[in-house]
């Protein structure tokens, strides 16, 4: 279908054949007929044209032919076009620059042997799930270089961005390459440089999406970086700034690929990754799933799908979700499938910081941005770690118009040497800055704690929360009881006694409510059909923060 | 179906199923049956009624109570802070932790809580101090009445050898074999030649399999005597052994009886359980397809005489064990309420729990034996959460995330204790529910379970749903051809889930594909305005595949309306269905056929689980060019399970016995874990040297834990 489309436009060029070239089928006979009767000028001139155009195209479809592609299925790994065929809808691929070519012209690389058509990547539009969408897919293939990144390759690159962010669609990068391209220098360079800066320009007006797919190294990394969300194929991806071999010459430590930059690395330890995939299909029908919760830009609000569950659909489940001792853990992620739309939720980073869950869910069919304190793990204590996983998140869902929606059971944040040497005040804050500056709209569900500044911190009302709902189990106190006795009544007898009271007084959502700081104190069963109200009245929201170059969230 | 003597005073619309709305979070059980029985207000009982029990069978007594006008106390433990009982009762006690025999067997902590909220009496239900004479005797003592027989009954009928003394005195069929204390193993011989064999050694004071031992020759029995008297001796602390003749291959058919103080006794049929594993019952019915008249008039006569030795009073089941020819033999008497009760109550129209609560308080029965009716048919399958496919079910715990009862079917009566949400734990029996059905006929009856099982929507544990459904439709069970070996005559290999037949195949890859297809469509349908055009045609026809335990089939899909017409394999077929995508439960036609499929998950790389015909099946559908591809996915190389040990369900571990260095046999005990009441030797799958031990005597272990590496 590529194909037939590019046939189309060039058969522009050769004006009076145009009707006969629509269809390429006729091509072979319609160009015998048209030998015989035409002045031969014309006929020569055409298909030498013509000859080169298919030569040129073939070559750039066949990806440097038959054995190539069998030893990229060898590895695993399926070619660039087999996976832009399969993330996009059947026939929608519309591609571009298949016939551009690198402009290198030492080591021997301007030899017309040296030169492929469309060079080491394919870019072009297309559909998922009838939605556009622009993308470019590295050729990690040694016929092309290995994939490297030549001048040629990032100008294609740019070319679909720039126009993504005129039309106002994303842009889905699937990256497998092998780096800069070494013989042409600077300009390689140039090139990342190049699409860093379009990377920036599109952050916060189109979503940007990286699936890593094969190696990324050195500077490349930094292009899925700065996008939006950054997957990887299990097994066969790596993003690292350096290599094994150069981590040993350097600091002399023995390390492998998969250990040093691996997808279990990036989404376990270092929380480059926001989530990894068994292999490329999978990976690439899940990118499509997660395509459908997003807009296709900052001028449009959150998709809304057709939804069969009910919006005032009851969960009584979560009337006993959250245990009755309020020491006793359990899975946040039983309330969030609870309430959200058929059970359904996508979660971004889902083996990093797991004290703190976040999303994407629908709610009556709209995307939401679902945040949550995890009690199950470091009972939910905001920590480092979790504070930027939430805080970019949080971001994300307020530069694309996607409603927040925020589940708090946090103890405080997470004491220590290590917290503080950490900077966990500094990075605990890109959290508070991210609620606070959020202009979506924000619900907040207190289902236990909301202890201390972290209450703050939690979408909370003071932070501009549109709706603040607390649970009967809701807990809102500057710390829990035992903590707060001893300070109350230091030296004192009577402890027990003491943080009796206190737990009278403080362990309940009333505090909270009196003052107006939950709106309302709802039934758990309730929280879903409440939710969903809301969420109708607030699509409407508008708020805007002051006028500012940009804001200064503290790095 | 001409043994129902049934008087035309009966004919009267015994069961009105009524379909009752989720009025409260707190009523699980959302139908209820209109019993016949008729509860009279101005027959004064009691005031307030404790019950010390738990689950299903709490609710079910407080459901009577309120009938009767009676308030309910709810003794729980602590995980039970919020369980459906306890939000039942008018009042709740907590009476301490979770182990059961610090809360639901905790005598003096009950008693307190009797006491404190001014209880008159006590329904035990069944398990837990249901026949515990000391606590009848203590209840006894603090005036307060225990809802149950007389503690010299209970005492009678609890130990074995004089229950059979007391029984042959009352002239009820026993096991041939020795009525006393068999000394050694020699006298075992003896005895055992006397009798013939087979024989069943077992323990006197025994219970639930434990120190029994089947002998069929001379030297079985010596080796029976040794081990049964040891195991006895370990487990009850009364190493006394009998001997009787083996009843090999027989029924497990059971008498209700109900009797009051002023020693009037009625028999209110049979209810055969002959479905069992492990002797646990899995499936009852009433009534037996194998009884004529005169053996149930019989055997009712036998029961009613053995209660009357006893001066039994109270609901009991005395317990037969039936051969091929029709011979009854009397096993034991059970002095409380059984768990599978409802049937009775289904066929007779008595509410079990009410004619306790009446003699109890010392009235004299309401009904002769002529007034009580064989009305039609009821089945029950207890749904429990567990796994079928482990030995016919090893426990699963876990959170009942999604939890349906099929109560809109009519004449289906769901006993449960539990809803939405709760938490089915280690500390307690792993039972979900009850799930009756009843019919004017048997297969009316089988019609509803069906159907009642294929519409019960249980997420988050694991359930035996798949074994009860093959049961109620294999063609022995259909046809009445059971014996208490049923399972594993029909299973020699253990259960391996619905084995699907070539039209079922195609039926259920259909469906899935039909589903794929709609849910691709949906995920198409984008509402409100777009400011860049969605340009979807919407696609017409569709190449997929579809793989099914290993086979790939090709398809094309076609849809017109809410149909979708599937080629495959060179077969059409047409599914249909409303494809609400976010219920559970899927109603679809399938080539004109209605079923209930469920559909437990669906990802977006295509996998597919459906539950289908009861069992769970792993389909995964991918376009034609994905499929093509896919072969090109490196397969994950799975963990080597045979030198990994993983706990096969959730429990503690009692005992570990090697450690890190020992070399093990194949075969070799590794560790112990127990698990509600059962413990499980998990052995070494090969021989090998230990690698690591990853539990300790004492801890608690999830299902596929770590336990043990080798090497």
């Amino acid at each position: 279908m590529a194909a037939l489309k590019v046939v189309r436009s060039g058969s522009r060029l050769l004006n009076g054949f145009q009707s006969l070239l629509n269809n390429p089928r006729k091509v072979t006979c319609g160009v015998a007929a048209t030998v015989t009767k035409h002045p031969r000028w014309y006929c020569v001139s055409h298909l030498s044209v013509q000859e080169r155009i298919e030569r040129k195209r073939k070559a750039a479809l066949s990806g440097g032919g038959q054995q190539r592609i069998e030893a990229q299925h060898r590895r695993g790994k399926l070619t660039a076009r087999e996976r832009v065929e399969l993330l996009l809808d059947p026939d929608s691929f519309v591609e571009y620059d298949m016939f551009v070519e690198h402009r290198c012209s030492d080591f021997g690389m301007e030899a017309d042997h040296n030169k492929y058509p469309g060079d080491s990547v394919v870019t072009g539009q297309g559909r998922i799930n009838g939605r556009l969408v622009y993308v470019f897919s590295q050729v990690k293939d040694f016929t092309v270089f290995g994939g490297s990144l030549s001048g040629a390759h990032a100008q294609k690159i740019c070319k679909i961005m720039d126009q993504a962010m005129m039309v106002g669609a994303p842009v889905i990068g699937l990256n497998d390459s092998g780096g800069a391209r070494i013989q042409e220098g600077v300009e390689s360079l140039a090139g990342y440089a190049d699409i860093f800066l379009r990377n920036v320009m599109a952050s916060g007006v189109i979503p940007q999406i990286s699936l890593i797919m094969g190696p990324c190294a050195g500077g490349a990394v930094y292009s899925p970086a700065l996008t939006d969300f950054t997957f990887m194929v299990k097994d066969t991806s790596y993003l690292f700034i350096t290599g094994p071999d150069v981590v040993k010459s350097v600091t002399n430590e023995d390390v492998t690929q998969e250990e040093l930059g691996g997808a279990k690395t990036h989404t376990a330890v270092s929380g480059v990754a926001h989530k990894a995939f068994e292999n490329d299909i999978d990976a690439l029908l899940n990118l499509r799933e997660f395509f459908n919760f997003l807009p296709l830009s900052n001028k449009d609000s959150a998709p809304i799908t057709e939804c069969h569950d009910p919006s005032d659909r009851l969960v009584p489940g979560l009337d006993t979700v959250v245990p009755l001792e309020t020491t006793k853990a359990y899975d946040m992620l039983d309330i969030i499938h609870g309430i959200a739309d058929e059970r359904e939720f996508f979660e971004i980073m889902p083996n990093y910081a797991k004290n703190i869950v976040v999303g994407f869910a629908r709610m009556n069919g709209r995307t939401v941005g679902i945040v949550g304190n995890q009690p199950k793990v470091a009972s939910g204590c905001l920590d480092i770690n979790s504070s930027v996983k939430g805080a970019r998140f949080v971001r994300f869902c307020d530069a694309f118009n996607i409603p927040i929606i925020t589940f708090v059971d946090v103890p405080g944040f997470l004491p220590g040497t290590a917290q503080e040497y950490g900077g966990i005040i500094r990075h605990g804050a890109k959290l508070l800055f991210a609620f606070a500056e959020a202009t979506v709209p924000k619900i907040t569900v207190i289902t236990r704690k909301a202890y201390g500044g972290a209450y703050d911190v939690m979408s909370s009302k003071h932070l501009r929360g549109d709706v603040n709902y607390a649970w009967p189990s809701a807990e809102v106190a500057v710390m829990g009881a035992k903590g707060a006795v001893q300070i109350i009544f230091r030296g004192k007898e009577n402890q027990a006694e003491a943080e009796a009271e206190y737990v009278e007084k403080f362990a309940n959502p009333f505090p909270a409510a009196v003052r107006g700081f939950v709106d309302d104190i709802i039934q758990p069963s309730m929280t879903r059909k409440r939710i969903c109200r809301d969420l109708e009245v607030l699509a409407s929201k508008k708020q805007a923060n002051p006028w500012k170059k940009h804001a200064n969230i503290p790095l | 179906m001409a043994s129902h003597r049934v008087t035309p005073a009966l004919q009267r619309v015994l069961f009105t199923w009524q379909h009752v709305a989720w009025k409260s979070r707190c009523c699980a059980v959302a139908s209820h049956a209109k019993y016949s029985t008729v509860y009279d207000p101005a027959e004064k009982t009691f005031d307030k009624i404790l019950i010390a029990n738990r689950g299903e069978i709490a609710c079910r007594v407080m459901k009577t109570c309120k009938k009767m006008g009676i308030k309910t106390v709810a003794v729980h433990s602590d995980v039970d802070s919020s369980a459906v009982h306890v939000k039942m009762a008018d009042e709740a006690v907590c009476v301490g932790p979770a182990p059961t025999n610090k809360s639901y067997l905790n005598m003096d902590a009950i008693l307190e809580a009797a006491r404190q909220t001014g209880a008159q009496a006590v329904h035990p239900g069944y398990g837990f101090l249901s026949e515990n004479k000391e606590f009848a005797r203590r209840l006894a003592a603090h005036g307060v009445t225990f809802i149950g027989p007389d503690t010299h009954a209970i005492q009678a009928m609890g130990d074995k050898i004089e229950s059979k003394l007391i029984a042959k005195k009352a002239k009820v069929n026993t096991i041939p074999g020795f009525d006393g204390v068999v000394k050694d193993a020699e006298e075992a011989v003896r005895i055992a030649g006397e009798i013939g064999y087979p024989v069943m050694i077992k323990a006197s004071a025994g219970g639930g399999g434990k120190g029994m031992r089947i002998a069929w020759n001379d030297e079985e029995t010596r080796e029976g005597f040794r081990f049964s008297s040891q195991e006895a001796a370990s487990s009850f602390g009364d190493d006394r052994l009998l001997i009787e003749k083996f009843i090999d291959n027989p029924r497990h058919i059971e008498i209700q009886v109900l009797a009051d103080k002023h020693g009037n006794a009625l028999w209110l049929n049979e209810r055969e359980c002959s479905i069992q594993r492990r002797n646990q019952k899995v499936v009852e019915e009433a009534p037996s397809t194998f009884l004529d008249p005169e053996t149930r008039c019989a055997m009712g006569e036998q029961a009613v005489s053995l209660a009357k030795a006893v001066q039994y009073s109270s609901a009991g089941t005395v317990e037969f064990l039936v051969d091929s020819k029709k011979n009854f033999y009397f096993l034991e008497m059970n002095t409380r309420l059984q768990v599978e009760h409802p049937i009775t109550e289904c066929i007779t129209g008595l509410d079990l729990v009410q004619q306790m609560i009446r003699v109890a308080k010392g009235y004299p029965l309401q009904h002769r034996q002529a007034d009580i009716p064989i009305n039609g048919w009821a089945i029950e399958s207890r749904v429990y959460a567990e796994d079928p496919y482990k030995s016919f079910g090893l426990p699963s715990i876990g959170r009942l995330s999604q939890y349906q009862e099929p109560v809109n079917i009519p004449a289906v009566r769901v006993d449960s204790g539990i809803q939405e949400g709760s938490d089915i734990s280690i500390y307690y029996d792993p039972m979900i529910s009850k799930l009756v059905t009843y019919g004017s006929t048997r297969a009316e009856a089988l019609q509803r379970m069906e159907e009642a099982l294929d519409n019960y929507v249980i997420r988050g544990v694991t359930h035996n749903i798949p074994l009860l459904r093959e049961i109620i439709t294999h063609p022995r069970f259909v046809s009445g051809d059971i014996s208490t070996k049923f399972l594993q005559e029909v299973y020699p290999e253990g259960f391996k889930g619905h084995q699907l037949s070539d039209s079922e195949r195609w039926e259920l890859l259909a469906t899935a594909v039909a589903l794929f297809v709609a849910a691709q469509l949906r995920s198409q349908r984008f509402l409100g305005n777009l400011r860049v055009s969605s340009s979807q045609q919407e696609q017409r026809r569709w190449e997929l595949s579809v793989e099914l335990e290993k086979g790939v089939h090709a398809v094309t899909v076609s849809r017109s309306g809410s149909t979708y017409a599937v080629d495959l394999d060179g077969k059409r077929v047409d599914v249909s269905s409303e494809w609400n995508l976010a219920s559970a439960l899927l109603p679809v036609t399938v080539n004109g056929t209605q079923r209930t499929v469920q559909c437990l998950s669906r990802s977006a790389s295509g996998e597919i689980d459906l539950q289908y015909l009861g069992t769970s099946y792993k389909l995964r559908v991918l376009s034609k060019l994905a499929a093509a591809l896919n072969k090109h996915m490196p397969e994950k190389v799975p963990e080597d399970t045979s030198s990994i040990l993983r706990s096969p369900m959730p429990g503690s571990v009692v005992a570990v016995s090697v450690k890190a260095g020992d070399t093990v046999a194949e075969g070799q005990e590794i560790c112990v874990i127990e698990a509600m009441k059962m413990q499980n030797s998990m052995t070494a799958a090969k021989t090998a040297k230990v690698k690591s031990v990853h539990c300790n005597a004492g801890d608690t272990v999830g299902e596929g834990d770590l336990l043990v590496e080798l090497e």
